[in-house]
C-alpha cells in the first residue's frame, strides 16, 4: 500500500461514508422526534434510485401506484376515526377534527401524479432533463414518508418503543416485496449526472464522487440552518428534547412525526439518485446501507447529530480499507467495529431510562 | 409471504384442473412440482424460472402432466418445507428445482428417501458430483463450472495471457469458481495473480479494482452471478484498466449490456449459444428448440428469458424424453413409476434441449459435452460469438 492507494481507498470511502452520514442523520432525526428507529429508511434510497432507472430505461413507474395506494389507505384510516368518534368510541383527548375538503388533498395529488406518469409517453420521460427527472422522483418519494408515517405510527405514537421498532420492521419488510414486485429482481443504474473524470496526478476522479460529496455537505449545512433560525425546525428540535414539553408549547408532535418522516424519505430519495449512477442498486439494496447509516448513528447514541454523522463517515472509510486488505471479510470486520463503540458508551454513558415522556 | 405462495398454489391448481377437465377424468396425471425462489435475494435466477413453469411440457405420451409451483423465498429451510409437501401431500412424481445451490443441497436427502428424481438448475456441482446413493436422485440442468473454465482458459491461452486476476462473489458460486478455475489455469500454466472477492449489495468496489491493478495481470475473470457481475468490470474500466477481461456463464443474461453499456464492450466469456442464437449456423443442435423457446418466453412475459429459466426448460424436456419409457413399468404415481423414471432419464443420449445437448449415464448426471458451451464476445453493444 503506497500514498496513492490510500489517497484512492480515502475518496472511495469518503464517498461511501457521505451517504451514510446523510442516512444517519435522518435516523437521529426521526429517532429523537418520534422514537422510531426507522428500518425502512433504505427502502427510501431504493425507490428514489429504481425510480430514477426505470425513468432513464424507459419502464413505467409503477411506484405512482404505491403512492397512490398508500394515499387512499391513509384517507380510509381517517374516515374510520371519525367515524369512531361520532360513535363515541374515543375518549376527548383523542378527539380528531371533522372530515373535509382537505382530505381530498393528498389522494388527489397521488392520482395526478400516477396519471400524469401514465400520460407523458415513456420516451419523453427519457429525454426529460436530469433535475427535472430528479424533481418528479422527489414528487413521488418523498409524500410516502409522511403518509406511512400517518399510517403506521401516528396511532401508536405513545407506544412503548419496541412495539414501535417491531412496526418499524415490518413496514421494511412489506415495502422490500412490494419493491421486488415494482422493480424485480434484477440490478439498475443511471446515467451519471456528468461523465467528465477529474484527473489528480495519475489518480482518476470521477465526476459523480464530487456530486455525492459536495451535495452532502451542502444538505448538512442547509439542515442546520434550518434547525438553527426557522421556526419549523426548532420545533423539531424541541419535540426531540421532550415531547410533552413541546407539546405544551403548543407544538403538535404528530406533525413534527410527519415532518421528520419527510424529511427523512427526501434525505432517502437524494441519496439512492446520488449513488445510483456510481453502482448497481437492487431492489433490496437499501436496508444495508441504512444499516451503515445506523451503525454511524449508534456511535452518536442516537441522539447526537455530529457523532453521528462522523461515525458514519468513520464507517465508510473503514469499509474501504478493510475491503482492500480482506475483502471477503469486509462486512464482518464493519459490524464488529460497532462492538467496542456499544462497550464505550454503555460504560461512559452509565444507565439512564430508555422509556422517556411519550 | 404466505398469502402469496397459497395464492400461487391456487392459481397453479385452477389451472391443472382445467386441463385436467380438457383431457378428460379418466387419465392418470402425472405430477412434477416446481420450487424456485421468486423472491428473496436470488429472486434474479428463480422469477425467470418460475416464468418458465407455463412453458413446460403438458402432454406427454397421451398423459397430462401437472405442475405445482411453491416459491422458497431464497430460504433453504422453506425449500425443505415446500420439498417435504410437494412429496408427503401433493405426491409428485418428479421435481424441478430449487433454484439456489445451497437450497439443492439440503433437500437431496428427502428427494433420495422418498425415491423421487429432481432436476437442479443450480450452479454447483456438488450435487451431482462425487455420485452417491442419494445424489443418484438428481439432475442437474446446467453447465459444470469446469466446462466453461476450460473454454476461458483455453482463450486465454490463445491470447498469451500469463497472469489472471479473479474477482468473485463471497458465495458458493465465487467459492466453486475460484477452486474450479484456480486448478485448470495452474495445469495451463497460468498465474492468478490475485484474488478478490464482494458481495452482491456492495456499492463500492473500488478497493478490489486497486488491489487489482496493484497486481496487474494481463486479464481479469470475473464470476458473479447475475447483474452484480456488472459491477466489478466497469469499476476496472473507470480505474484504467486495459487488460481483457473475462466473464463466466453467470453474466449471460440481457441486463449485463443495459447495466454495463460501453464499459463491458470486448468482455469474453463462455455460455451456452442462446446469447447468440442469430449467429450460430442453422445445423447448430440447440438452435431451434432454443429460439422456440426465447419466443415463447417473450411471447408470455414481454422480455427474453434468461439462461435460469432455460435450465428449467431443459429439466422439462428431459421429462418429456423419459417419461413414455417409465409409463412401460408403472402408473404415475407410485413409486415403481419414479424408480422407473430416474432410470429413464438416467439413459437419456444426445437429448438437445436450449443449454446443450444432453447425454447423461449413471456416473454423469449433468451431462453437457463441448457443444453446451460457445465462446461470446460483446461487440459494438451486443453478444456477438467468437469465431
Amino acid at each position: 500500500m503506497n500514498a496513492q492507494i490510500a489517497l484512492l481507498l480515502g475518496q472511495d470511502g469518503m464517498t461511501s461514508g457521505a451517504v451514510y452520514a446523510l442516512l444517519a442523520l435522518s435516523i437521529v432525526l426521526v429517532f429523537t422526534v418520534t422514537r422510531v428507529l426507522l428500518v425502512p429508511q433504505g427502502e427510501f434510497v431504493t425507490f428514489g434510485a429504481m425510480s430514477m432507472a426505470a425513468m432513464q430505461a424507459g419502464t413505467p413507474l409503477r411506484l405512482a401506484w404505491l403512492v397512490l395506494a398508500v394515499a387512499l389507505l391513509r384517507a380510509a384510516l381517517r374516515a374510520l376515526s371519525v367515524l369512531r368518534q361520532r360513535h363515541g368510541r374515543v375518549s376527548a383527548d383523542e378527539a380528531v377534527d371533522p372530515l373535509g375538503w382537505r382530505d381530498l388533498a393528498a389522494p388527489a395529488y397521488a392520482l395526478a401524479l400516477l396519471l400524469l406518469t401514465r400520460a407523458v409517453p415513456a420516451p419523453a420521460l427519457q429525454s426529460l432533463a436530469l433535475p427535472l427527472q430528479i424533481a418528479l422522483t422527489l414528487a413521488l418519494v418523498v409524500p410516502l414518508g409522511p403518509w406511512l408515517y400517518d399510517l403506521c405510527f401516528a396511532p401508536i405514537a405513545s407506544a412503548h418503543s419496541l412495539v414501535l421498532l417491531i412496526v418499524s420492521i415490518a413496514l421494511h419488510v412489506v415495502l422490500v416485496g412490494i419493491a421486488l414486485l415494482m422493480f424485480g429482481a434484477e440490478g439498475a443504474r443511471t446515467a451519471p449526472f456528468s461523465d467528465s473524470v477529474l484527473e489528480l496526478g495519475s489518480a482518476r476522479l470521477q465526476a459523480q464522487t464530487l456530486w455525492v460529496v459536495g451535495v452532502t455537505v451542502g444538505l448538512i449545512g442547509a439542515l442546520y440552518l434550518a434547525f438553527e433560525h426557522t421556526l419549523a425546525g426548532k420545533a423539531l428540535r424541541a419535540t426531540a428534547v421532550s415531547r410533552l414539553g413541546a407539546q405544551l408549547m403548543g407544538i403538535s408532535p404528530t406533525a413534527a412525526g410527519r415532518f421528520s418522516f419527510a424529511l427523512a424519505a427526501a434525505i432517502g430519495a437524494l441519496s439512492g439518485v446520488l449513488i445510483a449512477p456510481i453502482t448497481t442498486l437492487y431492489y433490496d439494496s437499501g436496508f444495508l446501507i441504512s444499516l451503515k447509516g445506523f451503525v454511524g448513528a449508534v456511535c452518536g447514541g442516537l441522539v447526537s447529530f455530529p457523532l453521528g454523522a462522523a461515525g458514519a463517515l468513520g464507517v465508510g472509510l473503514i469499509e474501504s480499507f478493510s475491503t482492500f486488505w480482506a475483502s471477503a471479510y469486509k462486512e464482518v470486520l464493519v459490524f464488529t467495529l460497532i462492538l467496542p463503540v456499544l462497550l464505550w458508551r454503555s460504560l461512559s454513558a452509565g444507565h439512564h431510562d430508555e422509556e422517556h415522556a411519550g | 409471504m404466505s398469502e402469496m405462495k397459497v395464492s400461487r398454489r391456487c392459481a397453479a391448481l385452477a389451472v391443472a384442473s382445467l386441463l385436467a377437465l380438457g383431457a378428460g377424468a379418466a387419465q392418470a396425471q402425472i405430477k412434477v412440482g416446481v420450487v424456485s425462489s421468486s423472491t428473496g435475494p436470488i429472486a434474479l435466477v428463480g422469477i425467470p424460472q418460475k416464468n418458465t413453469v407455463p412453458l413446460l411440457p403438458t402432454q406427454v405420451a397421451g398423459q397430462t402432466v401437472q405442475y405445482i409451483a411453491l416459491d422458497d423465498a431464497s430460504d433453504p429451510t422453506a425449500s425443505v418445507a415446500a420439498i417435504k409437501k410437494l412429496i408427503s401431500e401433493e405426491k409428485v412424481d418428479a421435481i424441478i428445482g430449487p433454484s439456489g445451490s445451497p437450497n439443492a443441497m439440503g433437500v437431496i436427502p428427502l428427494v433420495a428417501e422418498a425415491g423421487v428424481p429432481m432436476f437442479a438448475p443450480v450452479g454447483t456441482a456438488a450435487v451431482v458430483l462425487p455420485m452417491d446413493d442419494k445424489k443418484k436422485w438428481v439432475f442437474k440442468t446446467t453447465q459444470n463450472d469446469d466446462l466453461i473454465a476450460r473454454a476461458l482458459v483455453q482463450h486465454m491461452v490463445g491470447a498469451k495471457v500469463k497472469t489472471v486476476g479473479f474477482i468473485g462473489t463471497a458465495d458458493p458460486y465465487g467459492d466453486n469458481w475460484l477452486k474450479v478455475f484456480t486448478g485448470l489455469a495452474e495445469k495451463a500454466g497460468l498465474k492468478v495473480a490475485a484474488a478478490e472477492r464482494f458481495q452482491r449489495q456492495d456499492t463500492s468496489l473500488t478497493a478490489q479494482g486497486l488491489k487489482m491493478l496493484a497486481a496487474a495481470p494481463d486479464a481479469v475473470l470475473i464470476a458473479a452471478p447475475g447483474s452484480s457481475s456488472v459491477l466489478p468490470q466497469t469499476t476496472l474500466y473507470d480505474q484504467g484498466f486495459k487488460g481483457r477481461v473475462y466473464q463466466t456463464h453467470g453474466a449471460a443474461l440481457p441486463d449485463f449490456l443495459k447495466l454495463g453499456g460501453k464499459k463491458v464492450e470486448g468482455t469474453i466469456l463462455a455460455a451456452s449459444a442462446m446469447l447468440v442464437l442469430d449467429q450460430v449456423p442453422d445445423s447448430h443442435p440447440t438452435k431451434k428448440i432454443a429460439s422456440q423457446y426465447a419466443a415463447a418466453y417473450e411471447k408470455l412475459h414481454g422480455s427474453k428469458p434468461a439462461t435460469f429459466g432455460a435450465n428449467v426448460y431443459d429439466a422439462g424436456l428431459m421429462l418429456q424424453a423419459a417419461i413414455p419409457a417409465a409409463l412401460k413399468h408403472g402408473k404415475p404415481g407410485t413409486p415403481a413409476f419414479r424408480s422407473a423414471l430416474r432410470d429413464a432419464v438416467e439413459q437419456i443420449k444426445e437429448l438437445p434441449a436450449t443449454q446443450g445437448v444432453y447425454t447423461l449415464s449413471p456416473a454423469d448426471h449433468s451431462g453437457f459435452d463441448d457443444r453446451g458451451r460457445e465462446l461470446i464476445t460483446v461487440r459494438n453493444g451486443q453478444w456477438a460469438l467468437v469465431k
